[in-house]
C-alpha cells in the first residue's frame, strides 16, 4: 500500500497511526493515551466534557459549573440521555465568574450560588464542576462543597475537572471519583442478588431496552450509571453482587472501585450487535452464577436473532462490501461496530478513537478488514486523507465529523450524543441497519458524483 | 417534563439558570472564520476549541476547523509560550493556512500568557506572505459578542494602514450575523453602487457548496489584502450597536477612518436606514430593483397584518439580533412584552425603551440586558415572567424550546444559536429580502397555531 497519507500527518502523530498490512503488528504498536500535539486540529474534547458526560444523565441532580459561562452554555442538554422521571439535568446551572472574581476569588459566589439553589430549589444532590479557572485563582471548592453539604444538610459534591489536567479520560476518571464520594458512606453489608449497569447513557432510551432483556431473563437490575439514573436509586448500588460494564472507556474505574470499596465484581459487556447483546446476555448470567438466567438468555437471544435474520438478508444486498471508516470515542464501541459492519458483509477500512487504550488496539487491528489503517486522536485532515485513500462509503462518528463526510460525499451515521434511534440490543441492530442503509443509499448522492464527472467532462452520462 | 421552571419569581445573584449567551472565545472564532484562508486558533485546554467547533457545526451544519495549544498541567504553571510556538510551527506544516487567528481563553487570560510579547517572537518566524494575529479574549468578561468585535479589532491592529491614498471604499462592519445575511447585505451594497470591503464575511466559508471536494480553506471570507486596506477606506459603516461601534471606533482611533453605526437593518425602518446610509455614500438613486423589494415587503406587511396586531412576543438572543427582532415586530402591530439578553449591553435597553415610545406602546413591556456584575438576565428569568403573564411568540434560537413547549407558545427560530433545525443559515433576517421571510415564518407560527388549537368548528379553508 503506498503510504500517500503521510503528507499530510505531522511527524508527532505518525506513531498515533497504524497501517495494518504494514508490519504495524509486530512493532510496539499504536501509540495512545497521550496528550493531543499543540496545533493539530484534534476532534478531542477535555476533562471537563468527559466527566460531565459521564454525570450529566443523573436526571435529579443539579450539575452547577463553577467556572465562566461557556463550558455550562456548551454542555446545556445536550446530550440525548432520556429520564423516566426528573428533566433538572436539562437544565445548565453556572456561577458564570466574571473579571472581579477572577480577581478576588469565586468561593463566594459559589456559596452564594449553592445557598440560592438550596433555599429556593429543594435541592438534594449538587455536582459542582471545578473548571480550567478554579484552581488557578485559588477557589478551594472541596472546602465549599464539604461546608454546603453540612449548611443545608444535602450532598454537595465536588468533581475536578479542569480542561487542562489531562484529557477526557481523566474526565471520566474524576466522574467515577465523584460517583464514590456519593457511594462511600452507604456501604452495606447486605446484599440483594442483582446487577448495576454501568457505562450506558440511556441515549436515545438504551438503558430501558437492556433492563428490559435482564428482566426477561429474571435479572434484577439494582441501580444504572449513569442513564436514567437518580439520587436515590443510585445509593442502593452497594448492595448488587456484579456491575456490568457497558462503555468500557468511561466505567471500567469506577467498577474497579467498586470492586475495591463494596466486593462487587464486574464484567464488561456489549449490546451493540447480535452477537456481542446475545453473549452478553450468556455471560451475564454466567456470572451470576444463576442457570435459570442461563437457559433464558440463550432462548431469548435465539429467538430474537432468528427474528433478525431475515430482516438483515434483505439489507445484505444493499450493503455487501461497502466500505465503512469509523471514529468515536471509546475502543470498546469501536470493536463492538467492526463486529456488526463484518455481520452486514461491509469492510472496515478506517478505524479511529479519541481515547482507546492499547489492548483496544490490538483487537480493532485483528477484526479490522486486512487493508485497515488505526488512528489514535485523529485530526480531520487525517480523516479525509484516509477516508479518501480507502475508498469509504460511509462515515460513522460524532458530531464534528458529520459534515466532513457529507462535503467529501459519503454517507453518514452517528453513533455518539445525536444518535437518532437507539442503537444497543436487538432493536438496535434493526435501527442501526437500518440507519446505515437509508444513508448509504440514499439517491441524492448521485448528484455529488455527477457533478464530478461533469468537471472531469469524461464519465459524463448526461 | 420540561416544566420544571417554578411561578414564584426567585431573586439570584449568583446562580445563571439557562443562559442566554456563551463566551468571548466562540466569537473570536467566528469572526476569524470569516477571513479568507484564516485557521482559527485557541490559545488554551482542549476542551474550549472542542466546544466551539461543535457549537459552531452544530448551528451551521459545516466542517468547522479551529486548531488549539492543548494546554497541559506544565502550560498551566509555566506559562502557554512554548505550545504556542510548537502549535503555530504544526499549524503551518500541516495546514498551511494564509493567516493564523490566536484568540485567548479563560485559562491563558488568568495564568497571564502575554500574547503581543509572544507574537513578536513568533512573527519572525513565518514564511513570507504568512501572517499571525491575535486578540484577547477572556471568558471571564461580556460574552461571545465582545469576542466576535475583539477579534474583528484584532485583525485591524495587526493588519490595517492607512497609505494615504483613499480607496474609495467603504469600511462595513456587519456584526455576527449567518452567511445569507451577509450574502443579502453584499447584494444591497453591490445594487446601491457602493464598492465596500466588509470584515468579516463568512458567505462562502460556513456554507460552502457540496461538491463532493473539500478543502479546508474554501473560496468565501475577507482577504488579508483587504483588511490592510480598510485603513485607507472613505468612511465606516458599523451594523449593531453593541456588537460594532467599537470597530468603528477602532479604526477610525487607527487608520482615521470616519464612521457611524446604526441598528442590524432588520425591518422595515432599520433597512430604510442602512439604504439610506449607502446613498449617502453612492450619492446614487436608489434603484427599482431594492424600491420593488420595499413594495414586495409591504404588500406581505398589508396582507398578514389582522393576525399579528397586538400579538404578543418575547424576543432573546444578542442584543443588536433582539433589537432589530423588536424594531420588525413593532412595525407589524405586535407588542414586544420581553426583550432580554444575556450579553452585558450599555446601549441595549435605551435602544429598546426608545422604540416601545416611538410605537406608543402603553403595555408594560420589559427590556433587559445582563450586566457585567449581574449576568442573571437568562432564559430561566423569561420563563418566569411567561408563567407569570403569557405571550403568544417566542422569537429566538433553539434554546427556548423547552420554554415553548412547556407553555405550548410558538416559536419562530431566529439569530444564534439554532441548532435543532437545517437550512436557516443558507437565508438572510437583514434587508427587505429578510424581513419579507420574517413576515411569512411569524404569521405561519401564528397561524398554524389556530389551525392546531382552535375549536374543530372554527376550522377555517380559507384564512
Amino acid at each position: 500500500m503506498g503510504k500517500s497519507g503521510e503528507v499530510n500527518v505531522l511527524d508527532e502523530r505518525k506513531q498515533f497511526i497504524l497501517f495494518k498490512n504494514d508490519g504495524g503488528c509486530s512493532g510496539n504498536g499504536i501509540k495512545c493515551d497521550s496528550d493531543s500535539v499543540s496545533g493539530a486540529v484534534s476532534q478531542r474534547a477535555c476533562v471537563y466534557c468527559g466527566a460531565r458526560v459521564v454525570l450529566n444523565p443523573i436526571t435529579d441532580a443539579y450539575h452547577i459549573v463553577h467556572g465562566p459561562i461557556g463550558c455550562s452554555s456548551y454542555t446545556w442538554d445536550i446530550r440525548g440521555s432520556l429520564s423516566s422521571d426528573s428533566d433538572l439535568y436539562r437544565n445548565s446551572f453556572c456561577t458564570d465568574l466574571r473579571e472581579t472574581d477572577v480577581i478576588f476569588g469565586g468561593e463566594k459566589k459559589l456559596i452564594a450560588a449553592i445557598d440560592e439553589l438550596a433555599t429556593k430549589q429543594e435541592a438534594k444532590l449538587i455536582f459542582v464542576y471545578a473548571t480550567c479557572i478554579v484552581g488557578v485563582i485559588g477557589d478551594d471548592v472541596e472546602a465549599v462543597c464539604k461546608n454546603m453539604s453540612k449548611k443545608h444538610g444535602i450532598r454537595v459534591i465536588p468533581v475536578k475537572s479542569p480542561g487542562f489536567s489531562g484529557n477526557k479520560s481523566t474526565g471520566y476518571k474524576m466522574a467515577c471519583n465523584a460517583i464514590m464520594q456519593l457511594l462511600l458512606p452507604y456501604r452495606i453489608e447486605q446484599k440483594i442478588e442483582g446487577v448495576n449497569i454501568l457505562g450506558d447513557f440511556n441515549l436515545a432510551g438504551e438503558m430501558w431496552i437492556i433492563k428490559n432483556y435482564l428482566d426477561k431473563i429474571g435479572v434484577n437490575v439494582v441501580s444504572t450509571f449513569t442513564g436514567d439514573a437518580n439520587y436515590k436509586n443510585m445509593l442502593e448500588a452497594p448492595k448488587a453482587t456484579l456491575n456490568i460494564v457497558q462503555c468500557a472507556g468511561s466505567s471500567v474505574y469506577l467498577a474497579n472501585r467498586m470492586e475495591e470499596e463494596f466486593s462487587i465484581p464486574f464484567i464488561k459487556v456489549s449490546f451493540f450487535g447480535v452477537e456481542d447483546t446475545s453473549s452478553s446476555l450468556v455471560r451475564i448470567a454466567e456470572a451470576l452464577k444463576n442457570e435459570e438466567a442461563k437457559k433464558k438468555a440463550i432462548a431469548f437471544s435465539n429467538e430474537e436473532s432468528l427474528k433478525l435474520e431475515g430482516f438483515l438478508d434483505r439489507y445484505r444486498k444493499n450493503l455487501r462490501g461497502k466500505k465503512v471508516a469509523i471514529y468515536v470515542g471509546g475502543g470498546f464501541k469501536a470493536i463492538s461496530l467492526i463486529k456488526q459492519f463484518n455481520f452486514m458483509g461491509m469492510k472496515t477500512v478506517v478505524v479511529g478513537t479519541q481515547t482507546g487504550k492499547k489492548d483496544d488496539y490490538e483487537i480493532i487491528e485483528q477484526l479490522a478488514s486486512e487493508d485497515a489503517v488505526i488512528l489514535d486522536d485523529a485530526n480531520p485532515a487525517e480523516l479525509e486523507t484516509f477516508i479518501k485513500e480507502k475508498g469509504a462509503d460511509i462515515l460513522v462518528g460524532g458530531v464534528k465529523e458529520r459534515p466532513l463526510a457529507y462535503k467529501l460525499g459519503i454517507a453518514f451515521c452517528d453513533h455518539n450524543h445525536e444518535r437518532k434511534h437507539a442503537l444497543a440490543g436487538f432493536e438496535g441492530v434493526d435501527n442501526f441497519t437500518r440507519e446505515i442503509n437509508q444513508s448509504i443509499n440514499n439517491p441524492m448522492w448521485q448528484y455529488i458524483k455527477e457533478n464530478k464527472t461533469l468537471e472531469c467532462g469524461k464519465e459524463c452520462s448526461l | 417534563m420540561l416544566n420544571y421552571t417554578p411561578k414564584e419569581m426567585v431573586e439570584r445573584e449568583a446562580l445563571v439558570i439557562n443562559p442566554c449567551k456563551t463566551c468571548q472565545p466562540v466569537g473570536a472564532l467566528y469572526a476569524a472564520l470569516g477571513v479568507h484562508g484564516c485557521l482559527p486558533h485557541s490559545h488554551g485546554s482542549q476542551g474550549c476549541v472542542a466546544f466551539h467547533r461543535m457549537y459552531l457545526t452544530r448551528h451551521f451544519k459545516d466542517p468547522i476547523q479551529a486548531s488549539s495549544s492543548s494546554f497541559t498541567e506544565g502550560a498551566s504553571v509555566f506559562g502557554g509560550g512554548s505550545n504556542l510556538k510548537t502549535a503555530v510551527k504544526n499549524i503551518f506544516d500541516l495546514y498551511d493556512p494564509d493567516i493564523v487567528a490566536v484568540h485567548t481563553t479563560c485559562l491563558s487570560e488568568t495564568i497571564g500568557d502575554d500574547l503581543n510579547a509572544l507574537l513578536i517572537d513568533i512573527t519572525p518566524t513565518l514564511s513570507e506572505g504568512k501572517y499571525i494575529v491575535h486578540a484577547n479574549t477572556p471568558s471571564y468578561f461580556g460574552s461571545h459578542i465582545h469576542g466576535f468585535f475583539n477579534m474583528v479589532n484584532g485583525f485591524m491592529k495587526y493588519l490595517s494602514v492607512s497609505t494615504g491614498t483613499s480607496n474609495g471604499k467603504l469600511a462595513l462592519f456587519p456584526g455576527w450575523l449567518n452567511p445569507g445575511d451577509y450574502r443579502e447585505l453584499k447584494r444591497l451594497m453591490t445594487q446601491m453602487n457602493v464598492p465596500f470591503i466588509m470584515l468579516p464575511d463568512t458567505d462562502g466559508t460556513v456554507d460552502t457548496p457540496t461538491t463532493g471536494e473539500y478543502t479546508m480553506y474554501e473560496k468565501g471570507g475577507t482577504t488579508i489584502e483587504e483588511i490592510k486596506s480598510l485603513g485607507d477606506c472613505k468612511s465606516s459603516l458599523g451594523i449593531g450597536l453593541t456588537i460594532s461601534a467599537p470597530s468603528v471606533g477602532f479604526l477610525d482611533k487607527k487608520c482615521k477612518v470616519k464612521g457611524d453605526t446604526i441598528p442590524y437593518p432588520i425591518g422595515i425602518d432599520a433597512t430604510d436606514a442602512f439604504i439610506l446610509k449607502l446613498q449617502e455614500f453612492s450619492a446614487e438613486e436608489v434603484p427599482a430593483s431594492v424600491e420593488n423589494q420595499r413594495g414586495h415587503l409591504v404588500d406581505m406587511m398589508v396582507d398578514t397584518h389582522q393576525y399579528t396586531y397586538e400579538k404578543k412576543v418575547a424576543i432573546y438572543g444578542d442584543p443588536d439580533f433582539v433589537i432589530g427582532m423588536m424594531a420588525l415586530c413593532l412595525e407589524l402591530g405586535m407588542i414586544p412584552k420581553y426583550c432580554i439578553t444575556g450579553t452585558p449591553s450599555l446601549t441595549f435597553e435605551q435602544e429598546g425603551k426608545s422604540l416601545l415610545e416611538k410605537y406608543g406602546v402603553k403595555e408594560e413591556c420589559k427590556v433587559q440586558a445582563a450586566t457585567q456584575l449581574n449576568t442573571t438576565t437568562d432564559l430561566f428569568l423569561l420563563h418566569q415572567w411567561i408563567k407569570n403573564d403569557a405571550v403568544d411568540l417566542l422569537i429566538g434560537g433553539t434554546h427556548g424550546k423547552h420554554i415553548a413547549r412547556a407553555e405550548d407558545i410558538p416559536l419562530v427560530r431566529a439569530g444564534f444559536d439554532v441548532i435543532d433545525r437545517y437550512c436557516h443559515s443558507y437565508f438572510p433576517v437583514v434587508g427587505y429580502e429578510g424581513a419579507m421571510r420574517m413576515v411569512e415564518k411569524i404569521t405561519n407560527a401564528l397561524m398554524d397555531y389556530q389551525d392546531s388549537h382552535c375549536e374543530e368548528k372554527d376550522v377555517e379553508m380559507v384564512m
